[in-house]
């Protein structure tokens, strides 16, 4: 299948006080439209390094990202982007937060009526119906983030971008809207990048696991395909032996074969 | 002042069931401080609530609320107390200085008629605090026309930042009076040039505070604005100006106070109406009683201004955050 997303031989040094700081080095990886990929790895690997240079957040000091066969010049709503910490403004309703992302896309071609159907239609699809005239501060940190989701959406982007979107939520929570999140991604057939530590979120959702090694000078150590067929549902995967199986995968990659190089960088 | 003394002993006999007690001694509360004021007003309310929630307890209730509000009251109550008693024991053989009650009558007597006018130079109080603050109003606007958009830019722009930093940094701790005889020399009016003094005293902490407000935008709002593509109309309407708004109150309530620090020095050099006249011109009249009650007056209508501010940006900053 062709490439939707491509990472060729990207590299990211940063300058620091204490001189050059090289966080990733020879990234090649190329996204199918439609496929669902985690990046995991420990803390420090660069994980949100790579997601920003997909989002145009940062510029690659080598190489080059690719999005639809268009060098990746800039941020731009085509690569929406869900926050770690939902980055919700505190002043907006959740509508009004929504309405900020529909109206910049489509604001140009169609009417008010129009947009606000769009943005009602976003929220409805993370079931926030009840919310949308709250502001971020009178709902929960899972809401939150599924207005964030809601915001990244609503623009129909090529690619969704994900930064650890449930790491500040609790087990329950997460597991609520990973579920939902696999509704969505079937439903809208994103192209999605997640990053993510945690390996069940990552086996669970992902077509392909992107497992990195440790930072400095990151890069992939190993990409996974999960091979399991969808919709898939939590309860029936944890006895499958094939989830089994990309689970420890994982595990192994990232407690065995790259738990000595973080002894030796701390 | 009686009737509050005896709220305190009242109080600590019979800490329980004396609550109706807040209620009627608010009047001794009132004239005293602001604050206690508004705890006297929201007394009742609160009561009403305590009595539909929980009939039974409401004593026990009533006597913690009593308590509390004594708590509030009472430290101030007696602070201004302790003051008018030093101020009786200082004064009350007799010397230049008049007493409190000698001050109280001029007082009563000053504020029957607050708006007469007999002539430029002899106008009621009422008019000289309205003139005072209406220059105030005129050059602090004109700061923040100027200052709020000037911080903004600052803000934005690391070069210019560093370009306009200095010449803030030199002009900002000139004391604004120095700016008078300019102001004098180009407007050849007092009463502009006073204005212009608070202009010039109120702009510094408007830009500073405000660039300040624009630099300190998270991060994470600038980079939803910069993943939506945001015009730049739209990222200065719905996040810059959102964001920097706690900012700019905190400039414009340093500005305000400042303003009203200075206004009374330069209506002492300029003359005219104004409260800092009215000090000079009973000063030249030797009536110090008058300079004692303007004192207050300074500081009440100060504190009220800076309490209005303070509410404001309160009220504000809950709805945006």
């Amino acid at each position: 299948m062709e490439k939707f997303v491509s990472i060729e031989k990207v590299g990211q040094t940063f300058d620091t006080k204490k001189g050059k700081f090289v966080a990733l080095r020879d990234i090649d990886l190329g996204i199918k439209q439609g496929e669902f990929i985690a990046l995991i790895g420990h803390s420090g690997c660069g994980k949100s390094t790579l997601l920003n240079l997909i989002a145009g957040l940062t510029r690659p000091t080598t190489g080059v990202l690719l999005c639809d066969g268009r060098e990746i010049a800039g941020p731009g709503p085509e690569r929406a982007v869900v926050f770690q910490n939902h980055s919700l403004l505190p002043w907006l309703t959740c509508f009004e937060n929504v309405y900020l992302a529909v109206e910049r896309v489509f604001g140009a071609k169609e009417g008010k009526a129009k947009l606000k159907e769009r943005t009602a239609a976003a929220i409805n699809l993370v079931g926030l119906d009840h919310a949308s005239s709250k502001y971020p501060h009178e709902i929960s940190g899972g809401m939150k983030q599924r207005v964030g989701i809601a915001r990244a959406l609503s623009m129909q982007p090529k690619v969704l971008l994900m930064d650890e979107p449930f790491g500040a939520l609790d087990a329950l929570t997460r597991a609520k809207l990973q579920d939902e999140l696999m509704k969505i991604c079937e439903a809208t057939k994103a192209t999605t990048v997640m990053v993510t530590h945690d390996v069940d979120e990552a086996v669970l959702l992902s077509d392909r696991i992107v497992m990195m090694t440790n930072g400095p000078a990151a890069t992939i150590g190993e990409i996974l395909e999960v091979k399991l067929p969808r919709p898939r549902d939590r309860l029936t995967l944890a006895h499958d032996p094939a989830y089994i199986d990309c689970r420890a995968a994982v595990l192994e990659f990232l407690y065995e074969k790259q738990a000595h190089v973080e002894k030796i960088a701390a | 002042m009686s009737a509050t003394t005896m709220s305190g002993d009242f109080g600590l006999e019979q800490p329980v069931d004396r609550a109706p007690l807040g209620g009627s001694l608010a009047p001794a509360g009132e004239s005293i401080t602001s604050k206690p004021v508004a705890a006297v007003v929201a007394e009742p309310a609160k009561e009403q609530k305590m009595e539909k929630i929980a009939a039974q307890p409401s004593g026990v209730a009533f006597g913690e609320k009593f308590n509390t509000f004594l708590r509030a009251v009472l430290p101030p109550t007696l602070g201004m107390l302790v003051l008018i008693g030093i101020w009786y024991v200082a004064t009350h053989k007799g010397g230049s200085i008049p007493g409190p009650v000698q001050t109280w009558d001029a007082a009563v007597t000053l504020f029957a008629d607050p708006f007469y006018r007999n002539g430029p130079n002899d106008q009621g109080i009422g008019w000289n605090i309205l003139s005072s603050l209406q220059r105030v109003g005129i050059g602090f606007g004109f700061a923040a026309l100027v200052g709020i958009p000037l911080g903004f830019i600052l803000g934005r722009s690391a070069f210019l930042s560093a370009m306009i930093n200095p010449i803030i940094s030199l002009l900002r701790p000139v004391s604004p009076l120095a700016w008078l005889p300019i102001g004098l020399l180009v407007f050849k009016k007092a009463d502009p040039a006073a204005t212009y003094t608070i202009f010039i005293c109120s702009i510094w902490p408007m830009i500073m505070n405000t660039a300040q407000g624009v630099q300190r935008v998270p991060q994470d709002y600038l980079n939803v604005a910069r993943v939506l593509a945001l015009s730049e109309w739209k990222v200065v309407t719905k996040i810059l100006f959102p964001a920097v708004l706690p900012y700019m109150l905190t400039g414009i309530r340093l500005s305000i106070g400042t303003a009203w620090l200075v206004i009374v020095a330069a209506e002492m050099l300029t003359g005219g109406v104004g409260i800092g006249f009215w000090v000079w011109d009973e000063w030249n009249n030797l009536k110090v009683e008058h300079i004692i009650i303007a004192i207050f007056v300074i500081g009440i209508v100060g504190l009220i201004l800076e309490q209005s501010l303070i509410l404001l940006a309160k009220k504000l900053t809950k709805e945006s955050s």
